[in-house]
């Protein structure tokens, strides 16, 4: 299943609203889970953009504010045991794909009751165990380690799948081709997920990519593509459902290019000189907070006074994150090369 | 005279470049805005799109386009704004831009500059913090340059972009924003020439780009509460090295230290130590120190961060130790 050929109104992230059946999301307790991953992950960010003005957050921040269903979405989908790769703007894939909330917020606070123990940060939040192969700081780096781990799934024989988040920028990273070359002639179980949100750090994405149609660079490849409105979480969820699907039945990789903004800077702090404010204001009426909450409604699952509740819910647990994190040391000078080697290397200083 | 940063000694570097010469063009992510530290500030709106050109992210295409376009007739300003991302281009740095005279017999020169920002950062976390001046000096055919202040940054660079080999062309993130006095003329700083940052007569700091600023101050503390009069030899490039004024400097003090942000082991002080131990064996009242990062990555957690990379305070530990044994 190749869909090369688009409507044109996709590329601005404007896609039909028309919303597919989604069977789950009939159902309350899937959907009220779905929105509350949602919640959590704007609220996170937001408390971080609000933590590093006060000088709380060490290093710097790129929230996952705007994009939230597509890790959500995406993730729904996923069993513990699958994989996830991610990037510099990682914190939503991590809480989409469960880790754990404290241990997130503190590894942000560089704090060594953090998931990394503080050494790697904002960009570097990963949890083994629950199969996130960690936020990365070197753009499309997790392509090719995406790559890997399909070939390990399939050197197992199990039936898990690895899903690869990367940005549109990244999608011009020489890594991305080599990956996709590989997954889709060895028939990986891997999903590219390319999150299309306009803007590689200050440059649009128009002056540096060939095609205005991301899927096409999977079509290239021989591997099936989807395109979808990333703002839109039921779609997201059925789109990557198929995907899912797909790889785990040993049908091979999918690209699937979901189209959505970043709601902030590039970072915490960026003045974002390079697009108009017309134009954020313009892309936040496409909220995807805003989209599942009318669809919610639509269907009769939850009304504002639920809505209201998850919220009060969603920010107790955050603010308790943060206490802990707050309340939480950091590490001990003298340990700063522990962790280097799995054993103690002689003669190196 | 006035006072500018660093980067904006950089940005004045290379418009004169460009002004006098068309074949002087420039390449990296972002860098129509002005790029991450404000080192190509103004730049596109001097001298336009054909010759500031915004890149995708591809460091094996800004690399890599800029050897074929130096073998060709231009005179690339390939950048990367962080160090690091120099790893996905390390095929076209070393196999290529280093290799190609030599390899095809001196037919052709090389004239690329590879900037790029390096040093810690206020926990910019391990892949974002890094110096890797040992890997690039290392390799036979590429110059390597580390200034530290504003004005040999102008200097050097303008030289950089003269110079018919491929330069490494590194600049601190700590200081590209810190201020000095530069000269507004267009001038040149030759490659190869340490400078002399302070005379002194009790032992010679060696070092360069950040740890010049660094070992400075730890001058100022060594004399005042510890009476040693520190001597500070700043390299400014690593390739080619001026090693005469190093011994020079070492043959009067009879002590060294030598000092950089870079890991230790392995790291570029190694070569220094030793070649002063080569030609002054017999002369040193003391072995040769170096300080430089810890073994690790360096962490994002601002406790680890200071204890792997040195400061001025360890710069004087090391001094204490080398002239009271
Ligand atoms: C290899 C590499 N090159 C450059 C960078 C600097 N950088 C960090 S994020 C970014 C833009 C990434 O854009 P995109 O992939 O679209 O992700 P987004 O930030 O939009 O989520 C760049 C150029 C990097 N981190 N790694």
């Amino acid at each position: 299943m190749v869909d090369i050929w688009l409507s044109d109104d996709h590329e601005l992230g404007i896609a039909s609203l028309e919303v597919p059946v989604a069977v789950d999301f009939k159902d309350i307790e899937t959907s009220l889970e779905a929105y509350r991953k949602l919640l959590l992950i704007r609220t996170f960010e937001e408390t971080l953009e609000a933590l590093f003005a006060k000088g709380k957050i060490p290093g710097f921040v790129h929230t996952y504010i705007g994009q939230e269903a597509i890790a959500v979405g995406v993730c729904t989908n996923l069993r513990t045991d699958d994989y996830v790769t991610s990037t510099h703007r990682g914190h939503g894939h991590a809480i989409a794909k469960g880790i754990d909330l404290n241990g997130l917020m503190a590894e942000v606070f560089g704090k060594v009751t953090g998931i990394c123990k503080g050494r790697g940060g904002s960009m570097h939040v990963a949890d083994f165990s629950k199969g996130i192969l960690g936020a990365n700081g070197i753009v499309a780096a997790g392509t090719v380690i995406a790559a890997g781990a399909g070939l390990s799934i399939q050197t197992r024989e199990e039936d898990q799948v690895v899903i690869c988040f990367f940005g549109d920028g990244g999608i011009n990273k020489g890594t991305v081709h080599e990956a996709m070359n590989f997954c889709s002639v060895k028939k990986l179980p891997v999903v590219f997920v390319c999150e299309n949100n306009q803007y590689a750090q200050f440059t649009s994405r128009k002056l540096t990519t060939s095609v205005s149609d991301l899927s096409v660079r999977g079509v290239a490849y021989g591997m099936s593509t989807e395109s979808v409105d990333g703002n839109n979480l039921v779609e997201v969820v059925e789109v990557s459902r198929r995907a899912i699907d797909n790889a785990r039945e040993g049908l091979g990789p999918t690209l699937v290019v979901a189209d959505t903004y970043r709601f902030g800077g590039h970072y915490v702090g960026d003045p974002q000189a390079y697009r108009s404010e017309d134009e954020v204001n313009e892309s936040r009426r496409r909220d995807p907070l805003l989209l599942f909450e009318n669809y919610l409604e639509l269907h009769g699952l939850a009304d504002s006074d639920r809505f209201e509740l998850e919220k009060e819910t969603i920010s107790k647990l955050v603010n308790k994150a943060v206490m802990f994190a707050e309340q939480s040391d950091y590490p001990e000078a003298h340990t700063a090369t522990d962790y280097v080697f799995t054993d103690l290397i002689e003669g190196r200083q | 005279m006035r006072s500018i940063s660093f980067g904006q000694a950089t940005v004045e570097a290379t418009a004169a470049a460009m002004r006098e010469d068309d074949t002087v063009v420039i390449t990296g992510e972002d860098i129509g805005w002005g790029g991450n530290f404000g080192q190509f500030k103004g730049l596109l709106e001097e001298f336009g799109p054909k010759r500031v050109l915004d890149m995708p992210i591809s460091e094996a295409l800004i690399l890599g386009s800029a050897v074929g376009a130096a073998v060709t007739g231009l005179r690339p300003i390939a950048s990367l704004s962080f160090v690091e991302f120099t790893m996905g281009a390390m095929d076209e740095i070393v196999n290529q831009a280093a290799k190609f005279r030599y390899m095809f017999g001196g037919q052709v020169s090389v004239p690329m500059v590879v900037r790029a920002s390096d040093g810690v950062l206020r926990s910019s976390g391990p892949q974002h913090s890094e110096s890797f001046e040992a890997f690039f000096s290392h390799m036979p055919g590429l110059k390597v340059v580390a200034p530290s202040n504003p004005a040999d940054a102008k200097g050097l660079l303008r030289s950089a972009i003269d110079d018919d080999d491929p330069v490494v062309y590194l600049e601190n993130k700590k200081i590209t924003f810190r201020r000095g006095p530069v000269p507004e003329e267009d001038y040149r700083t030759a490659l190869g020439q340490a400078s002399i940052a302070r005379t002194g007569s009790d032992v010679s700091l060696i070092t360069y780009s950040v740890m010049t600023q660094h070992a400075l101050e730890a001058a100022q503390v060594l004399l005042e509460e510890h009476s040693v009069d520190a001597e500070v030899v700043d390299l400014r490039s690593l390739v080619p090295l001026d090693i005469d004024s190093v011994l020079r400097s070492v043959a009067k003090t009879r002590r060294a230290v030598v000092c950089h942000e870079a890991w230790t082991f392995g790291g570029f002080g190694a070569e220094i130590a030793s070649q002063i131990n080569e030609h002054l064996f017999g002369e040193l009242a003391a072995p040769v120190l170096r300080v430089g990062a810890q073994s690790a990555p360096i962490a994002f957690s601002p406790p680890l961060e200071r204890a792997l990379v040195p400061e001025a305070s360890e710069v004087v530990q090391a001094v204490l130790r080398t002239v009271k044994p």
